[in-house]
């Protein structure tokens, strides 16, 4: 249960040398490295296994019972027909343009607007700060599902149903991009600020070229988190979106199953196609994800 | 004068779009709910009576019922059993981030590729079935998803299942916040490795318990994507929450002052919540940071 994950003994005094009997250096007992690989695989296998399956399903030919019992774990001939056909069944293409024109909307918004309003939440003094940011936290709490419908009557009055617009604007600007990004801006020296202050350079100016450079990683997180959360969201563009043209990639394969429910073997193969840009994100940008996303988020 | 305008610039686009789309919302969610409102006709002012038909709806309680069992079973679970898994992955060994990744996809893929995965994992002819009766675990093959004692707890598992992950990375973040001093002590007074758990661990941890506590909580009762995809509330309304009663009045029904009043109710137990949770938290001397 012991953090080892920093850097090791380097900067501890050398009395300490005692604990490196249990950080596996010579003296770890190799049974014990082995149990633990043998629950790490275990845990993976349940983590892994359902997309194990989904993918065997998909990769089964048209030739094969998908149903029968014993369940076969591999495909007796293994085919990518089945992706083929999904682009066949439904414009999927077309749904991943759309899903990707929304993310990139939504990302690069967020990017903006966040790190605009966490500027001055993190640097400047004015009237109203508390209390503005205070309304803005606790906006956090609010479950979108209530303001789902006046979300709705809203988008309809302002004639954004039915557009990507619409889809998007509200995640246009997360209370939690700006909290995140008003933590990173908190942690960089005012120095470097005041001198650029002194030489009269303005608060934009400097929002863009000295807190924007030196937060990156906070940026990567939102926009990594920004994307998997809008190429995911099911219940928004469920509501919003008739026109089947401008569907998601969340409602094309809802369609999917319900317009071929029983042929999974599509199903699995366009529920494959559809994850496979957030697993590329998600590898490209894991860093960011699991250690510098909840950093601040506790200590705050 | 300009100077004194520019961190209201700076703030200008935010307060707009939270205005718009979240505030104004949340304050004409409690309108409607005062009114019978179809989408059609204007608003008619209803006073209480929509909550007054909440009281009296069946399906209203039953919603209400399961949403609170999806609460008592899942959080418990989701402030627990990821505190193992971090402790699993806390460790420097080769291909240890390969392992953190394979137990964080589920939390970055779509729930209704989720959902999905996980109805075909339950099929009754399915891997789970096949599974569980060779290890000898039950003799008879069980519809997971159709039988009315067990899908709620089958959906339950899945939310279990991808926020695992999640909750991992917090206590992961904890684990690697404990003083390495702490054990170093304990270790030269001969203290034993479940006592060093027990009485270091744990309470070093309370503050991120607390948290996800709270962002746990948030997230049952806002329980949807899982629902409509596996189950659609059935079967005999054993997997309808609270938020799927929503949306079947305001977008099926399109009786949105009823729905909205529902609305309210799930705001309420989840504003509630939090407050508890934080209470506790904060009873426990560890929110003080």
């Amino acid at each position: 249960m012991q953090s080892d994950d920093k850097p090791l003994p380097r900067m501890r005094p050398p009395t300490a040398g005692f604990a490196n009997r249990r950080y596996g250096g010579g003296f770890a007992p190799a049974g014990q490295v082995l149990l633990r690989y043998a629950a790490l695989i275990a845990v993976a296998l349940v983590f892994i296994g359902p997309f194990a399956w989904l993918l065997s399903t998909a990769m089964k030919s048209g030739s094969e019972n998908i149903f029968q019992y014993p369940p076969q774990f591999l495909p007796q001939q293994p085919t990518f027909q089945n992706f083929g056909r999904v682009f066949q069944a439904l414009p999927f293409l077309s749904y991943f343009v759309n899903s990707a024109f929304v993310a990139a909307m939504a990302v690069s918004c967020n990017l903006v607007f966040c790190s605009l309003a966490a500027y001055p939440l993190a640097r400047m003094s004015f009237a109203g700060k508390n209390p503005i940011f205070l309304v803005l936290i606790s906006t956090m709490m609010l479950p979108f599902q209530l303001l789902m419908i006046p979300l709705y009557s809203i988008a309809v009055a302002l004639g954004l149903n039915n557009s990507f617009l619409g889809l998007m604007i509200p995640h246009a600007c997360t209370a939690f991009g700006i909290f995140l990004m008003r933590q990173a801006f908190l942690t960089i020296p005012h120095q470097l600020e005041e001198s650029a202050r002194v030489e009269g350079v303005s608060r934009l100016r400097i929002w863009w070229h000295v807190m924007l450079p030196l937060s990156k990683p906070a940026l990567a997180t939102l926009a990594v988190f920004t994307f998997v959360g809008v190429w995911g969201d099911f219940l928004w563009p469920l509501v919003i979106m008739d026109d089947q043209a401008k569907f998601t990639l969340p409602l094309g394969v809802n369609k999917l199953s319900g317009a071929f429910g029983k042929d999974w073997r599509l199903v699995a193969a366009g529920a494959i196609l559809s994850i496979i840009p957030t697993i590329a994100v998600f590898l490209f940008a894991q860093r960011f994800f699991i250690s510098g996303a909840l950093k601040g988020a506790v200590k705050g | 004068m300009f100077r004194k305008l520019t961190p209201y610039l700076f703030l200008c686009p935010a307060m707009l779009i939270i205005g718009i789309f979240v505030l104004l919302p949340m304050a004409s969610a409690l309108v409607i709910s005062f009114s019978d409102y179809n989408m059609i006709e204007a608003h008619r002012f209803a006073g209480l009576d929509q909550y007054r038909r909440l009281l009296k709806d069946p399906f209203f309680w039953n919603a209400l019922y399961n949403s609170l069992l999806y609460l008592l079973v899942v959080v418990p679970v989701l402030s627990f059993a990821p505190v193992f898994l971090a402790a699993l992955v806390n460790r420097k060994l080769p291909g240890i981030a390969v392992f953190r990744g394979i137990y964080y996809l589920p939390v970055v893929t779509s729930l209704v590729v989720t959902g999905l995965m996980w109805k075909w994992v339950y099929e009754e002819n399915g891997v789970l079935n096949f599974i569980l009766r060779n290890l000898g675990l039950m003799s008879e093959p069980i519809a997971w998803l159709a039988t009315p004692s067990v899908s709620l707890f089958a959906v339950m598992a899945v939310t279990v299942w991808s926020g695992m992950g999640f909750y991992m990375v917090i206590y992961l973040a904890g684990l690697q916040s404990i003083p390495k001093a702490l054990y170093e002590v304990a270790e030269l007074q001969g203290v034993s490795r479940i006592r060093q758990t027990l009485f270091i661990t744990i309470p070093m941890l309370r503050p991120y318990i607390a948290l996800v506590a709270v962002i746990s909580s948030i997230a049952a009762m806002k329980v949807f994507d899982e629902v409509f995809i596996m189950t659609g509330g059935g079967p005999l309304g054993q997997t309808e929450t609270l938020v799927f009663f929503v949306y079947q009045n305001a977008f099926i029904e399109f009786d949105m002052g009823y729905a909205s009043a529902a609305g309210m109710a799930l705001f309420a137990a989840t504003f509630a919540l939090s407050v508890l949770n934080l209470m506790l938290a904060r009873d426990s001397g560890y929110a003080k940071r």
